[in-house]
């Protein structure tokens, strides 16, 4: 009778609990239709009122003029310019920087490095702004003698910078996770040691280095904050050294203050930004599953 | 019989730990050498020094010479003598390639890339390693879907397509089932007409089977290194005997 009682009791227990986890993990789903519904509600309408073509490909943004423009492109190509070209440098840099550590650097070394790779990580956005806003957009300006260096060239350089550690960090434990067999044999072959790390330790962990790829991509585009300090937040078409606006900072930028269609339209280039996220995410879950399956 | 490979009181420290000790052992030309003794005996440290395997390893000391051809390997091009001395691991270890690509990796290395040239490396080295019949329809495939013993007999033919002299085996069939380990003992029958071939094994029968020569180690000392037939008949070593006989080890 006692022991029916005590298990009767843990069942009620374990029951309790299995609800708990259950509703807490509701939440998050909850959250992220909460989210893109309130996306989806509030973006559509001034895509609808201003016109798909003319908001997504209109190369005017002038949202307070008396007659007033609305058109995104120059955000767009801004975000993807600025965005790709920070990969154009991270990329490289953060798989070789990946390489040295998980290959070849020497135990107390590798620590060193990997422990400031990861401090970089959890630098808040602001202060990589207030870096950019100190160092680099001077020295933009200096190096190019330019009237004013707050433009796509320094915010990519900040952006590049920014998208370094997810980009090493993943890659490393990617390369690392490669086994040991496959590198002695290709020594074993005749191949140095960097031929071997080109021919077969990169391929070998390519799902994972294209996985930290994508990961940066995905934070060099919904980055807002340091962007906004280092690049003019000015609504023009993109060009190396033109003071430009990427779809985060021009949301960010104008929110504060807008009303009616502007306010609007901000939330579309939210929503474009969900899009673009959606999209890097979908590539992400292809390219991992890919991985597994082998 | 003429050498291939012989040392000179090689010695060989893995930190303070003396693993082998005055090795002297001349091993001849065309014909397959087995390494055995326990484990720890310093067979297959002594298997990884005939590559500079052992390079790669932090902290190992090596003392004394070993010459590949009178040639003295400390002095040649690591990459080189790789390419001349090829070794076959314990455990299969194709690249995540297709087989061709394999096959042809190593030739790549060395600076050949004219398709038919690797075309004909690849379907050479295959049916040297016996493998041919069984993956001329796949080539493109990946090499990781291949069967254990498939896998390793496409290692061999990986490491002849570089065309070595030496061919090192480090207990290449200790993972494998026993039809997959006739197999390669076969195949390694035929090879050794050609190469030169050294072998650690931990299957005494497998030494007995094929092996020309067979080297005792025992406690980083070579013990006793003869004909085959010797060693398993009448060794002059008590501690031979023991060992053969199933005694320790």
């Amino acid at each position: 009778m006692d022991t029916t009682a005590t298990i009767k009791k843990q069942k009620g227990i374990e029951n309790f609990f299995h609800t708990m986890f259950l509703i807490f993990g509701l939440f998050s789903i909850a959250f992220v239709l909460f989210i893109t519904i309130f996306l989806v509600i509030s973006g559509v309408p001034a895509i609808t009122k201003i016109g798909f073509f003319k908001f997504i490909f209109g190369t005017k943004w002038a949202s307070t003029a008396s007659n007033p423009s609305f058109g995104i492109l120059p955000f767009i190509l801004t975000s993807v310019y600025g965005t790709c070209g920070a990969l154009l440098v991270s990329v490289p840099v953060g798989i070789f920087c990946a390489a040295y550590l998980a290959k070849m650097a020497p135990g107390p070394v590798a620590a060193v490095v990997r422990e400031a790779v990861d401090l970089l990580a959890g630098i808040p956005s602001v202060v990589y702004g207030l870096f950019g806003m100190i160092i680099i957009v001077p020295g933009v300006r200096k190096l190019f003698n330019l009237p004013d260096g707050a433009n796509l060239f320094s915010a990519t350089v900040v952006l590049a910078i920014m998208v370094l550690p997810s980009i090493i960090s993943e890659s490393e434990t990617a390369l690392r996770a490669v086994p040991k067999e496959y590198e002695e044999g290709s020594l074993a072959l005749g191949a140095t040691y960097t031929e071997t790390i080109f021919k077969v330790t990169l391929p070998a962990a390519r799902s994972g280095v294209l996985t930290s790829v994508i990961l940066g991509t995905g934070r060099a585009i919904g980055e807002a904050m340091a962007v906004m300090m280092v690049a003019g937040n000015v609504a023009n078409m993109p060009g190396i050294f033109r003071s430009v606006r990427f779809l985060t900072t021009a949301v960010a930028s104008e929110m504060s203050y807008s009303s009616g269609l502007q306010r609007q339209a901000l939330f579309s280039i939210a929503l474009v930004l969900f899009f673009f996220i959606i999209l890097i995410n979908v590539v992400l879950r292809k390219l991992t599953s890919k991985g597994e399956v082998k | 019989m003429t050498s291939v490979i012989e040392t000179k009181d090689l010695n060989l420290w893995y930190g303070k730990h003396h693993a082998l000790m005055d090795i002297n052992i001349d091993i001849p030309e065309k014909q397959i050498t087995a390494l055995i003794g326990p484990s720890g005996c310093g067979k297959s440290t002594f298997l990884r020094t005939l590559n500079r395997m052992n390079d790669l390893i932090e902290d190992v000391k090596i003392d004394g010479k070993v010459l590949l051809k009178g040639e003295d390997i400390n002095s040649m091009d690591v990459n080189v003598l790789r390419s001349r001395v090829g070794m076959v691991f314990q455990k299969a270890n194709p690249f995540p390639m297709s087989v061709y690509d394999n096959i042809a990796y190593g030739p790549r290395i060395l600076g050949i890339h004219k398709k038919k040239e690797l075309d004909k490396i690849v379907e050479t080295s295959l049916k040297q390693a016996a493998i041919w019949d069984e993956c001329k329809g796949r080539l493109r495939t990946s090499a990781l879907g291949m069967s254990g013993g498939q896998q390793q007999r496409l290692c061999i033919a990986r490491t002849l397509a570089v065309k070595p002299e030496v061919l090192l085996l480090d207990e290449s069939t200790s993972a494998l089932d026993p039809v997959s380990t006739s197999k390669i003992e076969d195949l390694l029958l035929e090879l050794k007409k050609k190469y030169t071939i050294i072998m650690v094994t931990h299957n005494m029968q497998q030494a007995a089977r094929i092996a020309d020569k067979t080297a005792f180690f025992l406690l980083g000392e070579l013990i006793e290194y003869d004909d085959t037939e010797k060693i398993f008949s009448h060794p002059s070593d008590r501690r031979t005997e023991d060992y053969i006989t199933g005694r320790f080890g």
